[in-house]
């Protein structure tokens, strides 16, 4: 009977095992697949022509393969997106945690999760056939395509993270100090801006360096909005190309397996993938740090 | 110095200022559902659920997509579900020692950031080519189920860390070995929990629409899948293609798609909010 028990334990921590060791395989096909078109992309372009070169035209002749308009392109989103999810998804975790009734907390709190279960493509839609006409209106040289609409958006995406995120570290302030800092006669306005965001700073730039790389990888709803035009300018109210966007683009030709065009995608995802895991990378081991702390 | 009546004013106005900006994520939420309802109204029917696409916006449906989104949702979460299961009663119950176990929670954490776009470029390049499993539900659900694995498995070991320790403890001192423990104690109470995860992280799978795009989801397709190899399309796919067009009347169309897609979604999530519940009554010592 113990021998048979015995055997069970093994045959079942082996199989967990094995399950366990599936996300550990997936990082190494990432890097895996992501290098094995990229080195030889890198063998016929120069990588210096790659980071610093000002035209990106892979698909059109003469071929061109400068990856800053991409750059560009979803620099501008991830910097429009952070004007609206930081100070917005700030201001919220400040109200969630220091003013609101436990009634309101019942409301906004799934009013964002649900924000942050809408599909990206959804988001595009909202972006194409509403905040765009209304920036028209305003504005009448927007184009169609443009980086703000899809800049807002986005930030809109991911300002829950934010809430989210801020929220957990205000909850987290020990009360004494809050307690304190009213005892001192400080108004809650004091306590908030010289106790608990001194408190949190750390976590909030970890809630914004995990929002921002979200922002720098979301897809449908850029390639919906902003566009597939890269260029080399700085316009928020014309049509750019984001580095997802762009690998989309591909993916809906015909481009053949093996061609240079086709080593595009990945060299560019590449990139990506080293940015936003860098950015991961920083604000993890911020929050990781804290909660080994506590 | 400032007066205590300025003072009292900048608190006032601080605590308008906070309360406008939260109220600003119901407005959106209230404007975006609608336009979009008042625009995806328009073709609404049970005809346009059960046709297949067209070139003429009032023949057109998303038949194609319901059942490709289905096929592809159900082979989704019979791969990732056991696997995401099992990997965080691994890592939660069996701990693995030292640096490596370390890694692989900064691994996870790391996985679930990456972007949904470079799940794409790998599932292209291992599913449909390294193993030929060509453009088909398979390649598609592998590589949404790689996608979600991290999600699942973050919420799932969340749900057994919360599971009290009295219970192991109860069951190792009647001489239940570990995997008794495991599977007879501790995984039926963390299971709401589990359940709560999975569904969420299923209903954000059914959104995801860039990652099928590069392993080769079709726009147009005419048919109902009838196995696991064969080509889909899916709804968000089927949006894409309709919002994409210049001209107004497929705009409704894809409104009418996400009209359902968030009918889903919605449901979907409130089933888990009604299973968190109902769980968070049961089991206290």
């Amino acid at each position: 009977m113990k021998k048979h028990v015995k055997k069970i334990e093994y045959t079942v921590r082996g199989a967990l095992g094995l399950c366990a060791l599936v996300t550990l395989i997936t990082t190494v096909g990432i890097i895996a697949v992501l290098s094995s078109e990229t080195i030889p992309f890198f063998k016929e372009v120069p990588i210096t022509d790659f980071l610093f070169g000002t035209r990106w035209a892979p698909l059109l002749e003469p071929k061109s393969f400068g990856v800053l308009p991409l750059v560009i392109g979803t620099g501008m989103i991830m910097v429009g997106s952070a004007f609206i999810a930081l100070p917005v998804g700030i201001t919220t975790a400040v109200y969630l945690s220091e003013f609101s009734s436990q009634r309101m907390r019942s409301i906004i709190k799934p009013v964002l999760e649900v924000l942050a279960g809408i599909p990206t493509i959804v988001y595009g839609y909202f972006a194409l056939t509403f905040i765009t006409p209304l920036l028209k209106t305003i504005l009448p040289q927007t184009e169609i395509f443009n980086a703000t609409s899809g800049a807002i958006v986005v930030g809109i995406m991911v300002l829950p993270m934010v809430a989210s995120l801020c929220d957990d570290a205000f909850q987290s302030v020990p009360k004494a100090l809050k307690e304190g800092g009213y005892a001192l006669g400080a108004t809650s306005y004091e306590v908030i801006g010289q106790v608990i965001v001194p408190y949190s700073a750390s976590r909030i730039l970890a809630a914004f360096i995990l929002a921002l790389s979200r922002a720098i990888g979301e897809t449908m709803a850029v390639t919906l909005a902003a566009g597939a035009n890269a260029r080399f300018a700085f316009d928020p109210l014309q049509s750019v190309q984001t580095m997802t966007a762009y690998i989309v683009q591909v993916s809906l030709g015909d481009t053949p397996q093996g061609g240079i065009e086709y080593q595009t995608c990945f060299a560019v995802g590449s990139l990506l993938f080293l940015i936003t895991l860098a950015m991961n990378v920083a604000g993890q081991s911020i929050l990781f740090k804290y909660r080994r702390g506590k | 110095m400032e007066g205590f009546s300025g003072r009292k004013r900048k608190e006032k106005i601080f605590k308008i200022a906070c309360f406008g900006l939260t109220f600003l994520s119901v407005i959106i939420l209230i404007v975006l559902l609608y336009h979009i309802g008042q625009a995806g109204s328009k073709y609404l029917s049970f005809k346009f659920l059960d046709s297949w696409p067209s070139r003429f916006p009032h023949k057109a449906g998303i038949k194609a997509g319901i059942w490709g989104t289905l096929w592809l949702i159900s082979l989704t979460a019979l791969i990732s579900v056991p696997i995401g299961i099992f990997s965080a009663l691994f890592l939660e119950e069996y701990k693995i020692p030292g640096k490596l176990g370390k890694f692989v929670e900064i691994n996870v954490a790391n996985l679930a950031g990456v972007p949904s776009i470079v799940y794409g470029l790998l599932g292209l390049t291992i599913f449909v080519r390294f193993l030929g499993l060509d453009r088909s539900l398979l390649s598609g659900a592998l590589t949404l189920s790689l996608l979600i694995l991290p999600v699942i498995i973050v919420s799932s070991r969340e749900a057994i860390k919360s599971v009290p320790d009295a219970i192991r403890f109860g069951a190792y001192a009647l001489g239940a070995s570990r995997y008794q423990v495991v599977f007879w104690h501790v995984l039926p109470i963390a299971l709401p929990g589990i359940l709560t995860g999975v569904i969420l992280a299923l209903s954000r799978a059914i959104g995801e629409t860039a990652p099928l795009i590069i392993v080769g989801a079709l726009t147009y397709i005419s048919y109902t899948p009838e196995s696991i190899m064969d080509e889909f399309t899916v709804l968000p796919l089927q949006i894409y293609n309709w919002a994409s067009r210049p001209q107004e009347e497929f705009h409704y169309l894809a409104a009418g798609g996400i009209i359902v897609l968030l009918g889903v979604m919605l449901s979907m999530n409130f089933i888990a909010v009604v299973i968190r519940q109902k769980a968070s009554k049961k089991v206290k010592i």
